[in-house]
């Protein structure tokens, strides 16, 4: 098992706002857009640097994916920010008919998505997002690992043409990825190569399937884990040459089973490749109050959910 | 265009817009009809438009549109309308008019981008979003420093959508004083009479509580009326707020039995309407 340490925890939505930062020295044309939550994303750098630059819509998030998509006609890349659960179904419509179908170049930039939002509890916990932007024809759609997966993410959208959902998170995580990776929209990471099972992560949970295998290494289990950041495209060819190897897969996502990472890759491999899969995701439930690693406790979202499910997996090989 | 030549090109449109309806048997020709002249009055009147013609003659169309005004329909259920004055125009054939709302057309149902239709900025047909995405092009422009207008026009019905609120309290914050909208005031909706439907109340003093101010067009199926209200919300640009036209118009206009009656919002006529309607309706620059 490759070691991974880190040095510091920092939240992933610092990693967009750093990301935002960055894009406004670079890209002229990037703006920001938020909707009464420029604290929550990490924004005040770049409004600092460029305040014509930021248009503050105020609790209206309708309006604002709308503002969003005129701007993005008139040339400019603009980022739509606020909470996953406001950015998405509360929006779909908006996203659907002036983003998506119209090809706006509009970037749907969201924080506090899962149940790592922790006390504000299931009103604002949103589970389902990954799958309503999957779903959405002509939609990428990024969930990264740390903040510094989140920041190259940021950038690398930018000069990305085409609508983008990109879905961060509140808490502070563990920083492992290098600071200086390139971030290619729809390659897999190869975080570990293993021979006995693939964990196919996204998001918070890669760093879970980190320890994960580091368990299952000392009982003698070989575990192959790769992060997929970009749910949308699908990487296939990463995903279809590991179950070739290790003839088995366990996912790994902060997300309903529904529609999510899981759904994709049990999609591409009942077509391509049969394959015993276990899931590790919220099982057709709402969240609740409760600090982010109760609740990844609690709904089976962490380390040794995943150590279970690669057990669980590996009898069924 | 001289007043003659506009109410002759309205003419043309309105003939049209009954054709196509009736060629597939679908689609909304009452608020086509009642925004007939409106739009006629924007592309052949009104817009700065880039003028330059491709190799294969039609107009040359930049999504983006820099330095051109823009003109987004935000009730897009009207396409019949939007489609005939692209056309007519000259974006491309009008013979493409025969393809509305038919399989592999890009005269889609209500307007899309994904087909790549010249003239067509951003889909529309969910109601509701056009004034938004309007705003963001007219912020667009004034951070450019761009001296265009942004012309929008938006249903009365489409006026219950909780989203034009938003947008109305959005383009005053950011006096948005190059954009324009138009609400078709024809009180009808497919369900019946906007005030028994949902009473919109005074739409007027809606938008000039939101900090917009207001142009009263008396008659928008009067061309000249239209000129002149446009002229007039032209005249209030740069002021600092945005600008309506609060346009009364009649569903169905120039069409004696579509008129003073929602039931022909989105009805086709049969064989025999399509002669009694195109009887009414001189064909001024020759049919698709």
């Amino acid at each position: 098992m490759k070691k991974y340490t880190f040095s510091e925890k920092k939240d992933t939505r610092s990693g967009f706002g750093a990301g935002m930062a960055e894009l406004g020295k670079t890209h002229p044309n990037v703006m920001a857009l938020c909707a009464d939550l420029v604290a929550s994303l990490k924004l005040d750098p770049f409004i600092k640097e460029n305040p014509e630059r930021f248009v503050q819509c105020g609790i209206s998030e309708a309006n604002m994916i709308g503002v969003a998509a005129g701007l993005a006609i008139a040339g400019y890349v603009p980022y739509a920010t606020t909470f996953a659960n406001f950015g998405s179904g509360r929006v779909y419509d908006q996203i659907r008919q002036s983003v998506a179908y119209s090809g706006s170049n509009v970037k749907i930039a969201v924080s506090h998505a899962g149940l790592t939002l922790g006390e504000d509890g299931a009103t604002h916990q949103i589970l389902e997002d990954l799958a309503m932007m999957r779903a959405m024809p002509e939609m990428t759609v990024i969930n990264p690992c740390d903040y510094n997966q989140t920041k190259a993410a940021t950038i690398a959208l930018a000069d990305h043409v085409g609508p983008a959902y990109l879905r961060f998170g509140r808490p502070v995580v563990p920083v492992f990825t290098d600071p200086n990776q390139e971030f290619v929209i729809g390659k897999a990471w190869v975080v570990n190569e293993g021979k006995d099972v693939s964990i196919f992560a996204t998001g918070h949970l890669v760093w879970e399937s980190i320890l994960a295998g580091e368990i299952l290494e000392k009982e003698g289990i070989d575990a192959e884990i790769i992060n997929i950041h970009t749910i949308k495209p699908l990487d296939e060819a990463a995903i279809l040459a590991s179950v070739a190897k290790t003839g088995c897969a366990v996912t790994a996502e902060e997300h309903q089973l529904n529609g999510g990472l899981g759904d994709a890759v049990c999609q591409l491999l009942s077509r391509n490749k049969p394959a015993p899969v276990e899931m590790v995701g919220v099982n057709n439930s709402f969240g609740e109050s409760g600090t982010p690693a109760q609740l990844m406790e609690k709904y089976g979202l962490n380390a040794a959910a995943i150590v279970e499910k690669v057990k669980a997996v590996l009898k069924r090989k | 265009m001289k007043l003659e030549q506009l109410e002759a090109t309205v003419a043309q449109v309105r003939r049209d817009i009954v054709r196509m309806v009736h060629g597939c048997q679908s689609g909304h020709p009452g608020g086509s009809l009642g925004c007939a002249d409106l739009v006629t009055a924007l592309y052949f009147h009104e817009m700065k438009m880039d003028e330059s013609r491709g190799a294969d003659g039609y107009l040359n169309f930049s999504r983006e549109g820099r330095g051109e005004d823009l003109f987004f329909l935000s009730n897009g259920h009207i396409s019949p309308l939007f489609y005939s004055v692209l056309a007519r125009r000259g974006y491309f054939d009008i013979k493409e008019m025969a393809t509305f709302r038919k399989i592999n057309s890009r005269l889609q149902g209500h307007p899309a981008t994904h087909e790549h239709l010249p003239g067509i900025r951003i889909a529309s047909g969910s109601l509701g979003q056009g004034l938004s995405v309007a705003a963001g092009a007219a912020h667009a422009k004034k951070l450019r420093g761009e001296d265009t207008t942004v012309f929008v026009l938006m249903g009365d019905g489409e006026q219950q959508e909780g989203q034009i609120w938003e947008a109305a309290q959005f383009a005053p914050h950011y006096k948005l004083d190059n954009l324009i909208a138009i609400v078709d005031w024809n009180k009808q909706q497919i369900d019946g009479p906007t005030d028994k439907v949902m009473d919109n109340r005074d739409i007027k003093a809606k938008y000039e509580a939101f900090g917009w101010v207001t142009v009263d067009l008396a008659d928008g199926n009067n061309m000249q009326q239209v000129l002149d209200a446009i002229a007039a919300a032209k005249a209030l640009k740069g002021k600092g707020q945005p600008i309506v036209i609060l346009m009364k118009s009649e569903m169905g206009a120039g069409v004696d039995f579509m008129m003073h009656t929602h039931k022909w919002h989105g009805t086709a006529p049969n064989d025999e309407q399509l002669a009694t309607a195109l009887a009414q309706l001189p064909e001024t620059l020759g049919d698709y």
